[in-house]
């Protein structure tokens, strides 16, 4: 087991370094010299040029630029916004809770509603039921998401007015931030009305971001418990005489459930790529939005630091999902 | 008793089998669904190519008189902007249909681009082994990594805005699935027979991938490239609401959205169109994507 482990481990770690060089590099296609576009207009002279390149470390070959920027990385070092001189590391650390619980809250939207309507569609094979759920989820599949998001704020916000437009927590509000999940600190702080009001803000957002994966995992469960379905042991449960419940949750369901779980955690990507749309619809205050916004404003070293937290995140979470895997079924940890 | 049994006669059908073509087709045919999806890019392509002759308006004209005009179902609308017009008095419907034209070309270019360099690598990398093998997994491995409208977003903000740098961007994400599906297509080819007779025969290493192996690998990559439109429209689409990818005003139809966003309640049909237009045309991919691969996919087949 713990070979396991260590194997898939030692695999992550040349993927994190060329994701490192990706992000190094890809700043450096960016136009300009980074201390010119800084300068601005009125220019700069040639020694004071020649020390600052030497102070940032741009005089010197681009590998050593490379290890000197892994080094600072793996001290946490992400560099400095160029716009709010902050740490880039914190700044980016504020604002993920706020992305992660509206990623988590999509994800069990997803699962909650799509497994069972996948067992269902599967049990209820060529039934209407059947077809509805897949053409459903092969719409959500289909589904431009920011429009589907407009959609909805159009119908329940501005026709029913039953959710709010944007943000996290009604303006009224105040809660001391403990864990930056709002759901949880306003319940700690006990503010009841506090609570609804984040409640009714993550609503639609939720249902935006796990439209898609909401369909993936309906279309997996699916066939994944169709293909189950069809194994001899399934036949023989039945023939013992088993309830068909029983046979279909007890005996299907757990050996289905492999497959999709690996899903469900390989929609990490897809949920943080789909948060950049998400949050700049609603105006969600996460790194999404964050990302987008460094972008307009040319802030390279916190797009930079962005984009490399995010590939990192999913690949610890793709990481940890191989891992679980390996626990949940043994014939993957054996394989060579 | 043995013997009876290895001298089965064959059976009697004498016929000759379909041709491959005429099997697909009939395999094809039994999923409505991706007839109609068929059916629905036939349209999306002509109305594309035709634009210039379907559209009742010029898409960039600005009809001052008539800003806002709601569709023609909808009171104050008028038949001669059938989808209404936007906030500048331009006609929806024809903003539409030179859209479809930019979102096929889009798509056409973005598969094109990504087939051709994926399908390249995923050969080098199966043929040869080794070394290349590693090297060129790997680094797909790692584009893998990324989130794909992330790497998407951050590679156009690098190159710029622009319909021909979302273009690249969007399809420099795609790659590894080609050269993943490339890759394992060949590996399960290339030490058959008939690849190790006409090595033996002499063909050098161009031949054997690219007349020998390739046909043989073509299945996966078929599905894949339909599956590829979708993708490639949708994201150009998300790139150009974020306001990164074709810029205003080109009638792009993510462009359009962004470009109308503060009119949503106002004048709720100059978001709606281009949203149904995207989904229609990506749903049409999908399900054609989804029937080939019935069709094309012997495990597949009942």
């Amino acid at each position: 087991m713990l070979r396991f482990i260590l194997t898939r481990v030692s695999l992550v770690i040349p993927t994190f370094l060329g994701i490192t060089f990706l992000t190094f590099i890809l700043i450096r296609l960016v136009p300009g010299d980074p201390i010119e576009v800084r300068t601005g207009e009125r220019g700069i002279a040639p020694e004071r040029l020649a020390e600052l390149r030497h102070e940032m470390g741009l005089d010197r070959a681009l590998w050593q630029q490379f290890l000197d920027y892994v080094g600072n990385v793996l001290h946490g070092d992400f560099g400095l916004s160029l716009i709010t001189h902050n740490s880039v590391l914190s700044e980016f650390l504020t604002l993920f809770p706020a992305t992660l619980e509206l990623a988590l809250c999509a994800m069990l939207f997803a699962t909650l509603v799509g497994l069972p309507a996948g067992i269902l569609a599967a049990v209820k094979r060529g039934s209407l039921f059947d077809h509805g759920v897949m053409g459903a989820s092969l719409t959500g599949y289909s589904m431009p998401i920011f429009w589907w998001g407009l959609l909805l704020i159009l119908f329940f916000s501005v026709g029913l007015g039953w959710t709010p437009v944007s943000g996290r927590l009604d303006l009224v509000y105040y809660v001391e931030p403990a864990t930056g999940f709002m759901l949880i600190d306003t319940l700690m702080a006990g503010d009841y009305e506090a609570f609804r009001s984040a409640l009714g803000h993550l609503v639609l957002p939720t249902i935006v971001l796990g439209t898609v994966p909401l369909a993936v995992v309906a279309r997996m469960t699916r066939s994944a418990m169709l293909e189950v379905l069809g194994e001899d042991y399934i036949r023989t449960a039945r023939a013992k005489g088993l309830a068909s419940g029983r046979v279909i949750g007890m005996h299907a369901l757990r050996n289905a459930l492999i497959p999709v779980v690996t899903v469900i955690g390989l929609q990490v990507g897809t949920l943080l790529g789909g948060a950049i749309l998400t949050e700049t619809i609603f105006s969600w205050p996460g790194v999404g939005k964050w990302l987008i916004e460094s972008i307009n404003r040319r802030d390279y070293p916190a797009l930079q630091g962005g984009v490399l937290l995010i590939a990192t995140s999913v690949i610890l979470v793709n990481l940890l999902v191989d891992v679980l895997y390996g626990v949940l079924n043994p014939r993957i940890r054996h394989a060579r | 008793m043995s013997a009876e049994l290895s001298t089965n006669p064959e059976p009697v059908a004498v016929s000759r089998p379909p041709h491959p073509l005429a099997e697909f087709w009939y395999h094809f045919k039994q999923n409505k669904g991706a007839l109609g999806g068929l059916v629905v890019i036939a349209l999306i392509a002509l109305i594309a190519v035709f634009a210039g002759v379907v559209a009742p308006h010029n898409p960039d004209i600005q009809y001052r008189e008539a800003i806002l005009t709601p569709p023609v179902w909808q009171e104050g609308g008028s038949w001669s902007f059938i989808l209404g017009t936007d906030d500048i008095g331009r006609d929806m419907l024809s903003r539409l249909m030179y859209g479809a034209r930019l979102s096929m070309m889009i798509g056409l270019i973005v598969v094109t681009l990504s087939l051709a360099v994926g399908l390249g690598m995923g050969m080098i990398a199966g043929f040869f082994g080794g070394m290349a093998d590693v090297l060129i997994m790997r680094a797909m491995d790692i584009l893998l990594a990324l989130p794909s409208l992330l790497l998407a977003v951050v590679v156009a903000a690098i190159l710029g805005p622009g319909l021909v740098n979302a273009m690249l961007a969007v399809s420099v994400v795609v790659i590894p699935h080609y050269a993943r599906l490339t890759r394992a297509a060949v590996l399960a080819e290339v030490n058959k027979d008939y690849v190790i007779a006409s090595r033996v025969a002499g063909a050098g290493p161009m031949r054997l991938m690219l007349i020998v192996v390739l046909p043989n690998c073509l299945a996966p990559l078929i599905v894949q490239a339909t599956l590829g439109f979708s993708t490639a429209i949708l994201d150009a689409a998300a790139l150009g609401f974020l306001g990164l990818g074709a810029q205003p005003p080109t009638p792009e139809w993510g462009t359009m959205l962004a470009s109308s966003l503060q009119f949503l309640q106002r004048a709720p049909w100059v978001v709606t169109w281009p949203g149904v237009a995207i989904l229609v045309t990506v749903l049409a991919f999908n399900l054609l994507g989804d029937g080939l691969r019935d069709a094309l996919d012997p495990k597949l087949k009942r």
